[in-house]
C-alpha cells in the first residue's frame, strides 16, 4: 500500500515535467515525404470500413443468422484488412534497397578442420556391409509392411470364403425388416428385396432382388425349370461388374412400345434379362446375376431351393473354375 | 342429410355426363392408339381397362399424352387439354376400373421416413436428389416438376418403365412421407447460397475454396513484387 502511494506521488510529480531532449539522430534513410498525404486517409477509411463490417456481422448475426450475408460482411471486413496492410506496405513504408557485402572469411583454419571432423566422422564404422545389410532389412521390412494392407483387397489362398453363400435349401426369405415374404405379395412390375432369415444381411450373399415376370416370357437355362415358382425369379442383388447392389428396374407397362424388362445397376448401368436368368443384355459386367432357386412353402412363403447357380459378386481369378 | 343426398344427386347426374363428354374426346384425340372400345391396339396403345383414374389423371396433367408416335418415350410436357377436359377424360376412363387418383397429404407425411423411403425405393433411377438420371435406353425424369398428387400417382400407376408400389409395399402413410420428401427437394435449404445441383453444403465449400484459393494466388501475384 505504502509503495503504491509513493509510486503515484512520484508520478504526479513527473507529470508535467518535460522529458529532457535528444537531439534527433540522423536519419537513416533519405528523408523522403509521403507520396501523397491522402494515403493516410485513406488507411482511416478502410480501417473504419473494416470496423463497419464487422459491426454488420454481429448484427446479422443477432437478427437472422443468414449464412450468406454472414459470410459477405466478415469476408468483407477481412478483405479491407488487406487493403490497409496493402496500402500501409505499398505507400507509407519507405521503400529502400540496401545491400551489405559479406565480411572476408575470418576463420579459415577453422573452416579446414570443421571439414577434416566430417570427413573423419565417418572412420568409426568399420563393418559397412552388416550396416548396409540391416538398412536393407529395414527397407525390406517396412516396404512390406506398406504393402500388407493389399491383403484386405481378397482372399488370395483360400478362395472358398468366396464361394459361401447362406442360402440353403428351405431357407425363408424375408424382407429388410424381417417379415417373411409370401408369394402373392410379389406383384408383377415391381422390384422386391430380400433377404436370408436369421443370417447377416451385411453378407456379400445375403441380399438377392425378385421379380414376377409374365409366365410366357420366362425363358431360364437349361435345368432351372423349376427355379420360378409362380414366374417369380431371384437373383443375387450384388452386380457381378464391381459389387454394387442392383436397385434399377425397368419395367414397361406396355411391353410393345418400350424397352423390355431389365434389372439394371446404377453405377455403371449393366443391364440383365430377368426372364432369362439375368442374361447380360448391356454394360460392363462380365457374366449374369447368380440365381437363386425358389420354392414355396406349404403356407405360401417363398424359401430358397437351394444356392447359388454361380458365385456371387465381382469377377475374380477363380471365378469360372466351379 | 339433405346436403348429403344433394351431393349424391348431383354425382348421380355429373359424373356420368363428364364421363360421357369424355367418352367424345377421348374419340377425338386418344382412340387411334387405345382403340374406340379402349381395349388397346397391339403394338401402338394398352388397354385401358383397370388403368383407372390414377394413371389417367398422370398421363394428360404432366402432358405425356396424347403422344405423337406411340413408340416415344412419354415425357412431361405441357398439358395438351385444359383442366376441365381432362376432369372429363378422367371420368370416362376412371369409369372403365381401377385405381382412383389417390389421396396424398404431404404435410401429414415424415420427411425422414420419407427420405429411407425414397433412398431404398426411388434413388437407384431418380437420384437422391430428385433430379431424375437415366436408365438403359430410358429417361428417368426430375420429378421436381410434379404436383404431390402427380407424384402420388406415379408410384401407385407406375408409368411408362417405372415400376409400381400398391399399398402392400408403402401405405398411404409412407406416401405421405415419400411425397413430402420429394417436396422438401424442390426446394432444399441450400445454406452455401449456391446449390451445385443441391448435393449438399459440402461440395459447395469445396467449390468456395477452390475459388478462394485461385483468387488469393492472383492477388498475391498483382501486389507482390519479384525478388530480383
Amino acid at each position: 500500500m505504502k509503495r503504491w502511494l509513493i509510486a503515484f506521488l512520484m508520478l504526479l510529480l513527473g507529470r508535467g515535467q518535460k522529458p529532457r531532449q535528444l537531439p534527433p539522430p540522423d536519419p537513416v534513410l533519405d528523408a523522403e515525404p509521403p507520396r501523397s498525404p491522402g494515403s493516410e486517409l485513406l488507411v482511416v477509411v478502410l480501417l473504419l470500413g473494416a470496423a463497419a463490417a464487422a459491426i454488420v456481422f454481429v448484427v446479422v448475426y443477432a437478427l437472422s443468422a443468414n449464412t450468406q450475408l454472414l459470410g459477405l460482411s466478415m469476408g468483407g471486413a477481412l478483405v479491407l484488412l488487406a487493403a490497409v496492410f496493402y496500402v500501409i506496405a505499398k505507400r507509407l513504408v519507405p521503400q529502400a534497397e540496401s545491400d551489405e557485402p559479406y565480411p572476408q572469411l575470418i576463420h579459415q583454419p577453422e573452416q579446414e578442420e570443421v571439414a577434416r571432423t566430417f570427413e573423419e566422422s565417418a572412420s568409426r564404422l568399420t563393418r559397412k556391409r552388416l550396416l548396409v545389410v540391416a538398412a536393407g532389412t529395414a527397407g525390406t521390412a517396412l516396404a512390406v509392411a506398406v504393402v500388407t494392407p493389399l491383403a484386405s483387397l481378397g482372399p488370395i489362398l483360400d478362395t472358398d470364403r468366396l464361394y459361401r453363400s447362406p442360402w440353403s435349401r428351405g431357407r425363408r426369405l424375408v424382407d429388410a425388416a424381417g417379415k417373411p415374404l409370401k408369394a402373392g405379395e410379389v406383384i408383377e412390375r415391381s422390384l422386391f428385396s430380400a433377404f436370408p432369415e436369421g443370417a447377416d444381411p451385411k453378407d456379400l450373399a445375403a441380399p438377392i432382388v425378385l421379380v414376377r415376370v409374365e409366365g410366357d416370357d420366362l425363358d431360364l437355362p437349361e435345368g432351372r425349370e423349376n427355379w420360378a415358382p409362380g414366374g417369380i425369379v431371384a437373383y443375387s442383388k450384388i452386380c457381378t461388374h464391381a459389387a454394387c447392389a442392383v436397385s434399377l428396374y425397368r419395367a414397361p407397362l406396355n411391353e410393345p412400345t418400350a424397352p423390355k424388362p431389365a434389372l439394371i445397376c446404377p453405377c455403371h448401368f449393366s443391364t440383365f434379362d430377368p426372364a432369362k436368368g439375368a442374361e447380360v443384355l448391356f454394360g460392363p459386367a462380365g457374366r449374369p446375376l447368380p440365381q437363386l432357386p425358389l420354392e414355396v412353402d406349404g403356407d405360401g412363403y417363398l424359401v430358397a431351393g437351394g444356392d447359388f447357380s454361380g458365385p456371387v459378386g465381382p469377377a475374380w481369378w477363380g471365378v469360372r473354375k466351379r | 342429410m339433405l346436403r348429403a343426398s344433394l351431393v349424391l344427386l348431383a354425382a348421380l347426374v355429373l359424373v356420368p355426363s363428364a364421363a360421357a363428354d369424355g367418352r367424345q374426346l377421348y374419340l377425338e384425340g386418344c382412340a387411334s392408339c387405345h382403340g374406340v372400345d379402349a381395349r388397346g391396339i397391339e403394338g401402338r396403345g394398352p388397354d385401358l381397362h383397370g388403368a383407372g383414374a390414377a394413371a389417367a389423371d398422370f398421363y394428360l396433367s404432366t402432358g405425356r399424352m396424347p403422344l405423337a408416335e406411340p413408340t416415344d418415350q412419354p415425357l412431361r410436357a405441357d398439358p395438351e387439354y385444359s383442366r376441365g377436359e381432362i376432369d372429363q377424360l378422367v371420368a370416362y376412363i376412371g369409369s372403365l376400373g381401377g385405381p382412383p387418383i389417390p389421396d396424398v397429404h404431404p404435410e401429414q407425411g415424415s420427411v425422414s421416413q420419407g427420405l429411407e423411403l425414397f433412398s431404398e425405393n426411388c434413388a437407384g433411377c431418380h437420384h437422391m436428389t430428385a433430379a431424375g438420371g437415366i436408365v438403359t435406353n430410358v429417361v428417368a425424369p426430375s420429378i421436381w416438376g410434379a404436383t404431390p398428387t402427380q407424384v402420388a400417382e406415379a408410384i401407385r400407376v407406375g408409368p411408362y418403365v417405372m415400376p409400381h408400389f400398391g399399398a402392400g409395399r408403402i401405405d398411404d402413410a409412407e406416401l405421405n412421407s415419400l411425397v413430402s420428401y420429394v417436396e422438401l427437394t424442390k426446394n432444399p435449404d441450400d445454406r452455401g447460397g449456391w446449390a451445385l445441383g443441391h448435393v449438399g453444403p459440402v461440395p459447395e465449400g469445396m467449390v468456395a475454396w477452390l475459388l478462394a484459393g485461385a483468387v488469393l494466388v492472383l492477388v498475391a501475384r498483382v501486389i507482390g513484387n519479384r525478388a530480383r
